[in-house]
This record gives C-alpha cells, sequence and structure tokens, in this order.
C-alpha cells in the first residue's frame, strides 16, 4: 500500500513549505510508470489528512503516461505500467518519462 | 489508522541493538524539516486565473518532487556506505519467502569471510533479528509499528547505531513487495525473494519491484517434487519486467544453490574495494 507512504509525504512536503496555512486543494502529477493507483491515493490522502493542515482539501490527479524507448530497434512508444514488450518482441525498455510524483501546486485558503 | 494494511501516520521506529544487550526508543518525529529541492524550483507566487469561475485566493505553485527528501537522505546514506567501503543490500519479499532464513544461512555460512551486520525491519518482535543473531554478526531491529516500509530516515538513524568495521550491511526489508520499491533506502542494490510455494507470475504482478531489484533469489527449490511450480514460466516472467535481473535458484534449508549467490556477493565486496582503491 505505498499510495499511503506517498500521501504521508505529500502533507509533509506541503507542510514544510508552507507552515500551518489551511490547504483547499493539491494538484499532484503521478506518473503511470510508478505503479501508484489514483484512487487508492485519493482514498490515502483523505485519511492521512485527518487532523492535518490537508484535511478536507480536494486532490487533482494529473496523470502523465510513460513513455518508453526499446534499447534494442529505439522504437518509442507509450505505456500505462511500468512493463511492456516493443513491437519487435523485446521487453528491455529505457523509460523516458512517466515516472513522475510531483506536488505541482496547491491552493490555501 | 489506514483500514487495508493498518498503517497509521505515526511512524516511530524502535532501534534496538541487540548484540550490545541495549534497546534505545527514538521516538522524534521521523521527518526532518531542511529542505533542498534538487529538481523543483525553488519559488511561490499567486496566480490569477482567466475564465468565468472565481479566481483562487491565494494559489502557491510548488513544483516538489514528492520523494525528494527521501531520496536526498538515500544519498546520504549512499555516502555513508562510500565512507565506510562497504556494499549495502536491500532485501525484500513477501512474508514467508525465506528471507530471514536465507539470511540467516548465510551470515553463519560466510562468518569467517565477511564481517557484516543486518538491520531487520518488522511491523513488531525481534525474533527475525535474534535468529540471524545466532550466527554472531552485529543485527539492529527497526520495528515500523503500523508503517508498511523501511524509509531512507530510518536507515540513517540505524547507521550511527552500527559498528564501523563491515564490508557488508544487508537491510531486511519489511515482508511486502509493494511499499518498499519506491522508497530508495541509499543501497546499492535490491535483491527480491522469491519462493517455489508462490505463484510462478508473482514477477508480473509486482513489476515495479522486480525491475528495480538487480538479483531474484528463487527459494525452496527442495520443494520442488512436491508441487506444479513451472520453474522457466517464473524465470521467463521475471526476465520480461526485469531482461538484465541475476537468478538464482536456491534452498536455504538444504543450501543447495547457495554457493553461486555468495560468490555474486563477494564478487560484487571486491569490485567495490577496487573502486574506493582506485580513488
Amino acid at each position: 500500500m505505498h499510495e499511503l507512504g506517498i500521501a504521508l509525504e505529500v502533507i509533509e512536503s506541503i507542510e514544510s513549505r508552507i507552515g500551518d496555512q489551511r490547504v483547499r486543494l493539491v494538484v499532484l502529477e503521478v506518473g503511470l510508470l510508478t505503479a501508484v493507483l489514483p484512487d487508492a491515493l485519493r482514498f490515502c490522502f483523505d485519511l492521512a489528512s485527518e487532523g492535518q493542515l490537508t484535511e478536507g482539501a480536494e486532490l487533482k490527479i494529473i496523470e502523465v503516461p510513460g513513455r518508453v524507448r526499446c534499447v534494442d530497434c529505439r522504437n518509442e512508444f507509450s505505456l500505462d505500467r511500468p512493463f511492456g514488450r516493443c513491437s519487435c518482441g523485446r521487453t528491455d525498455l529505457e523509460w523516458l518519462s512517466g515516472e513522475e510524483l510531483t506536488i505541482k501546486e496547491i491552493e490555501v485558503v | 489508522m489506514c483500514e487495508i494494511c493498518g498503517c497509521s501516520s505515526d511512524l516511530t521506529p524502535v532501534v534496538e541493538n541487540l548484540i550490545q544487550q541495549e534497546s534505545k526508543h527514538t521516538h522524534s518525529h521521523p521527518h526532518s524539516h531542511d529542505h533542498e529541492h534538487g529538481h523543483g524550483h525553488d519559488h511561490s507566487h499567486v496566480h490569477e486565473q482567466d475564465g468565468a469561475r472565481e479566481k483562487p485566493p491565494n494559489r502557491i505553485v510548488l513544483e516538489q518532487r514528492v520523494l525528494a527528501r527521501n531520496e536526498k537522505i538515500a544519498g546520504k546514506n549512499r555516502a555513508s556506505f562510500a565512507e565506510r567501503g562497504c556494499l549495502a543490500v536491500n532485501v525484500l519479499g513477501t512474508p514467508g519467502a525465506g528471507k530471514t532464513t536465507l539470511l540467516a544461512r548465510a551470515m553463519a555460512d560466510q562468518k569467517e569471510h565477511w564481517s557484516a551486520a543486518v538491520i531487520e525491519g518488522d511491523q513488531a518482535t525481534s525474533r527475525d533479528a535474534e535468529l540471524i543473531a545466532q550466527s554472531g554478526c552485529e543485527v539492529l531491529t527497526l520495528n515500523t509499528g503500523k508503517g508498511c516500509h523501511l524509509d531512507a530516515s530510518m536507515i540513517e538513524r540505524a547507521l550511527a547505531e552500527l559498528r564501523k568495521e563491515h564490508s557488508l550491511i544487508v537491510v531486511e526489508n519489511v515482508g511486502n513487495l509493494i511499499c518498499p520499491a519506491l522508497f530508495d533506502l541509499g543501497e546499492h542494490f535490491k535483491i527480491v525473494v522469491g519462493s517455489v510455494t508462490e505463484g510462478e507470475d508473482k514477477p508480473i504482478k509486482y513489476p515495479y519491484i522486480f525491475r528495480s531489484a538487480s538479483v531474484f533469489l528463487l527459494n525452496k527449490i527442495d520443494l520442488l517434487p512436491h508441487l506444479d511450480f513451472d520453474v522457466d514460466q517464473c524465470l521467463a516472467f521475471a526476465r520480461e519486467v526485469n531482461p538484465n535481473i541475476e537468478i538464482f535458484q536456491l534452498s536455504a534449508k538444504t543450501g543447495e544453490g547457495l554457493e553461486p549467490w555468495y560468490d555474486w556477493l563477494n564478487a560484487r565486496m571486491t569490485e567495490l574495494k577496487r573502486v574506493s582503491n582506485a580513488e
């Protein structure tokens, strides 16, 4: 259930940046190669926010598709999970993007 | 408390050094507040939004990577390992895969060759640590309480307690294939332990951890005659997720297949020594 660990880190990061202002919105960018489940993250965020500065805040998740390149034939394609197979049959893939896990912006009360 | 896995936000690890027969309870808040942002932008300003909807009174751009704090501490741990000239491995696997038995066996078998320490992560008890300590190596327990993974700051605190002379430090992570994957501890390699009593498709069910591991130890091969486990299929799945993963089939119980894994660890320790001597 790493979504809980991530939710806790999100709240901690925000608190260290803005002190004790109340937060109404958190915009998070989540790459699909991280295998983070947005629904689980939302559930954990709500739980972890109880009694915290993010209590009751809306969590907006922007999903970033994975972009990978086949190590063999250099073909680039999209992935929505941390593994896949190139059209040439090989599975050795270089990850170009899709591992993001970033707090883009927040809105305080 | 998370109703799914029992985690809570109250992560206060208990550090206990078994060899020294003393126990220190650190109850300080596990998160530090000195942030530096390696990749993000360190600015904040209010955005004015166009459009018909209400202008947000206070929108702050953070561009903060969520794992940045853990990564920074992992970096410090990495430097600590380098300073000690020791190899650090992070051992992961589901409960019952045989991590503890394997480590206890390895420590006993190699005690003339390795100066090793083990950092044991468990939700509760020090039973695993006691088993490993029987081999005579230094063992330290981290009880994560309701937490589901070890993070870099816990390892940083553990390192402060360990003696300095080791050439190998093994972190036995909590029994969980999901949470530990994202939390870099500063180790050189991740080792994932599975067993033939689990499904062959473990690697594709947990692709993230198999992709981030350098080694896959397939344990309990002594039981194969009693099972329908398809070894080739399991290995194929592992290589599909991670074409470069090293795989060792072994049995902690009978000792079969352990030598090649010990050789791999020894080779890595030798490489490390060569690199640090060259500097």
